[in-house]
């Protein structure tokens, strides 16, 4: 990561042309023991965690967990009380950093009176594009999400879903390094949410970073390489999705069965549930699948489908979530 | 570009280019074009049926001053300003003259109209000529003797000039000073509130509209207040930039509509002739300028706009603070906002004051303390202020600016984010003190 120092400014210059070579692995941001204490409640207590360069990174946790304190360190919008950004490899630098980078709050916001059009170069000239670049930018893209007519519209004149488009495209409009969207599909309808995941996608193949806060775990699941999951502050979990499913596998089986509808009991695995033809079962740890099903072969059960249960996001974030919140009730829940 | 430059920009033109800034710069110089000609008309026009008592302490002009329609004389016994002004009081007479011993009505001298009214300027030019042609004749007469010379013809013409004081005040370009002070005192004081109140508006609306967490990810808080202040600032001085254009456009109008006026005033008059018609308007202008030139309208001018301002600046770095501590609801607003209002009345109260003794102990000081001197310097300003006390007001002021908008930024850049608790100045104060 030092490298990164000693590369020529032309470089690391905003708008040339990117010819960095591609470090394998290498962390875009990195966060380290990141402290933000408010005085009455420790809103980010000792996070760390780092981000691949190109990953979409979800990052997870209730209402309240601290989420949008730790995205407003990352943007450069509070400083941390204790704790290091590292960007890019260099200690972050909140006045230069964050043109490279693109915010999308969870609480969306534009200028209402102002026209469309005009506001997108604006925010992109904020962002350091310069005006003409910023037009033309803000052409490409109004085209792509089918908006030119709205150039001279108002925001106040746009509905809920258009204006969350709007907001999309002024967020990436300035093709920043890492792009940071909090709850992006929240009052989106199906097709623009779609639209807007392809997007993401489409900005992940490219190289851009992803930061995606959320408390939905099934868009997590499905988008998401990487994730971190917080509470009250801290980090209960981070890795990869498939590893932590993997991790909080708890043995469960669904055998579908055919004719015979029944399972006969047997050892080394107890049946949790029946619905038609579908048996959901849970293997003792010292029970292989193979010693279950050749069991049941040898029963003369006829098998028309056999795959294992992991448990979904969803069940291991209530499952994490809730054992804390009965184990610790000390802080109040943060304003967002 | 620099960002600040940026946000100043969109903050210029978005306000520039409302219909209701056009509006506003426009109709508001008609409308005082408008009263600035009712007045003068009225000044003009002059009262009707005046008394005016003259005191003669001479006997030069007992019963030679010719009473028009409009005008008596009664010459009367009274001889002390006292009684003088009883009768006023009394409203037997509506102004009164002393003859001083001693008066020889030699071209240069003044002789002083009292009066509880103001006195329209063709009320004074009237009595001011009735008066020199009394003086005349005099002369005249004494000449009628055999053997005068060029000379002595030329210095029967009688040049006395009347001064004209409102009971109870100083009388002259202190009448023009008081004015003046009075005028730009109030106009500061008025754009302290009205710019301020925009910053805070605007700070809202951000506020408000979720735009800011958008905002400070892109630049820092304080080059985003210091861009709306800048940016409203700049729209300030242009519409006052029109105003001046436009108000003195109108009044090279004047006199294209002027003369009329005057031959109204004339004709209500009465007996003054046509002929003394342009001489009595140069007279005016001349006299206007004369109280000008006393007291370097160039040089208010230029320490009104560094005043304007300062003040501004000083004003609207904690309006935007309180903004930026208010929710949805702008009666939050009106208590936050109560720390602020209170130094700009006070200023006000102050300068009241100061307009009657320029030289107080409170005038000084509030025409050198920063939250105040905005306002105050304004009304001391035509009275002649030491260069060291305008310098050190400046100073102060600069130095204000800077710690209110160290303060204001630091509050600002707490208040902008937060949402749903209801503020007061102690959680402000913990804002700006923290970290």
């Amino acid at each position: 990561m030092q490298l990164c120092n000693k590369w020529p400014s032309f470089v690391t210059n905003r708008w040339t042309t990117q010819i960095k070579p591609k470090l394998v692995h290498m962390a875009l941001l990195e966060v380290q023991h990141l402290k933000k204490y408010y005085a009455t409640q420790k809103a980010v207590d000792d996070i760390s965690f780092s981000i691949e360069e190109g990953s979409i990174f979800g990052l997870l946790g209730p209402n309240g967990a601290g989420k949008t304190t730790l995205l407003r360190m990352i943007t450069g919008i509070f400083f941390p009380d204790e704790g290091n950004i590292i960007f890019e490899g260099r200690p972050f630098d909140a006045i230069n950093d964050i043109i490279r980078i693109g915010y999308m709050p969870e609480e969306r916001g534009l200028y209402k009176k102002m026209k469309i059009g005009e506001q997108a170069v604006y925010l992109a000239q904020l962002k350091g594009l310069p005006r003409n670049t910023a037009i033309l930018k803000v052409k490409e893209w109004f085209e792509k999400f089918e908006m030119q007519s709205w150039w001279n519209k108002k925001v106040e004149d746009l509905s809920k879903g258009m204006g969350q488009k709007l907001q999309f495209v002024t967020t990436v409009l300035h093709e920043p390094k890492l792009i940071i969207l909090d709850e992006p599909f929240s009052g989106l309808d199906p097709v623009n949410s779609n639209l807007i995941k392809e997007e993401i996608y489409q900005l992940a193949k490219k190289g851009c970073t992803i930061i995606f806060s959320t408390h939905r775990m099934e868009q997590v699941e499905e988008i998401c390489d990487q994730i971190v999951l917080i509470n009250k502050g801290r980090k209960i979990l981070d890795g990869k999705v498939s590893d932590i499913r993997q991790q909080f596998k708890e043995n469960l089986y669904r055998v579908i069965v055919a004719e015979n509808p029944q399972i006969p009991g047997a050892s080394g695995f107890s049946i949790l549930g029946q619905e038609g033809d579908e048996w959901t079962i849970q293997l003792q740890p010292q029970t292989s699948t193979n010693d279950f099903l050749s069991q049941l072969i040898s029963q003369g059960v006829a098998i028309k489908g056999f795959n294992e249960i992991l448990p979904s996001l969803n069940d291991i974030f209530i499952k994490l979530v809730h054992d804390k919140q009965s184990a610790t009730r000390q802080f109040q829940p943060i304003s967002a | 570009m620099n960002k600040t430059f940026i946000i100043i920009r969109r903050e210029f033109l978005s306000r520039v280019q409302k219909k209701s800034f056009l509006l506003s710069t426009i109709l508001l110089p008609l409308f005082i074009f408008g009263f600035y000609a009712l007045i003068i008309y009225f000044s003009v026009k002059g009262e009707e049926n005046l008394k005016v008592a003259v005191a003669d302490q001479t006997g030069l002009l007992e019963g030679k001053l010719e009473s028009s329609e409009t005008i008596r004389f009664s010459f009367i016994k009274e001889q002390d300003p006292a009684a003088l002004q009883t009768l006023l009081n009394n409203n037997d007479y509506t102004g009164y003259i002393i003859i001083p011993a001693g008066f020889s009505g030699k071209p240069g001298d003044s002789l002083l109209y009292t009066s509880n009214s103001n006195v329209g300027l063709m009320t004074k030019e009237k009595i001011q000529s009735t008066l020199n042609k009394a003086l005349e004749k005099i002369q005249v007469q004494k000449l009628l003797a055999p053997g005068i010379t060029l000379g002595q013809l030329d210095s029967t013409r009688s040049d006395i000039t009347l001064k004209v004081s409102k009971a109870g005040q100083k009388s002259g370009s202190t009448g023009f000073a008081y004015a003046l002070g009075f005028i730009c005192g109030i106009l500061i004081y008025a754009i302290l509130f009205i710019y301020g109140a925009m910053v805070m508006r605007g700070v809202m609306e951000e506020k408000t509209s979720r735009i800011a967490e958008v905002m400070v990810s892109s630049v820092r808080p304080y080059q985003l207040m210091l861009g709306k202040i800048i940016g409203i600032g700049a729209v300030g001085l242009v519409q006052f930039l029109i105003w001046g254009v436009l108000i003195i456009g109108l009044q090279m109008l004047l006199p294209v509509i002027y003369p009329q006026l005057l031959d109204h005033a004339v004709n209500n008059a009465g007996n003054i002739s046509a002929a003394n018609n342009n001489s009595q308007q140069m007279e005016m202008v001349k006299e206007i300028l004369k109280n000008m030139h006393d007291i370097n309208i160039g040089k208010i001018l230029a320490l009104f706009i560094l005043y304007f301002l300062g003040g501004y600046l000083l004003y609207s770095a904690m309006f935007a603070a309180v903004g930026s501590a208010v929710n949805e609801d702008p009666q939050d607003a009106q208590s936050l906002m109560l720390p602020i209002t209170m130094p700009i009345i006070f200023s006000f109260v102050i300068m009241t004051q100061a307009i009657n003794n320029p030289d107080g102990g409170l005038a000084i000081f509030g025409s050198l303390f920063p939250l105040s001197s905005p306002i105050v310097m304004m009304a001391r300003l035509p009275y002649g202020v030491p260069a060291w006390q305008i310098a050190l007001s400046l100073l102060l002021l600069v130095l204000g600016i800077m710690g209110t908008t160290w303060l204001a930024s630091r509050i600002y850049r707490t208040g902008i984010l937060m949402y749903g608790k209801k503020a007061n100045w102690k959680e402000l104060w913990k804002w700006a003190m923290r970290g």
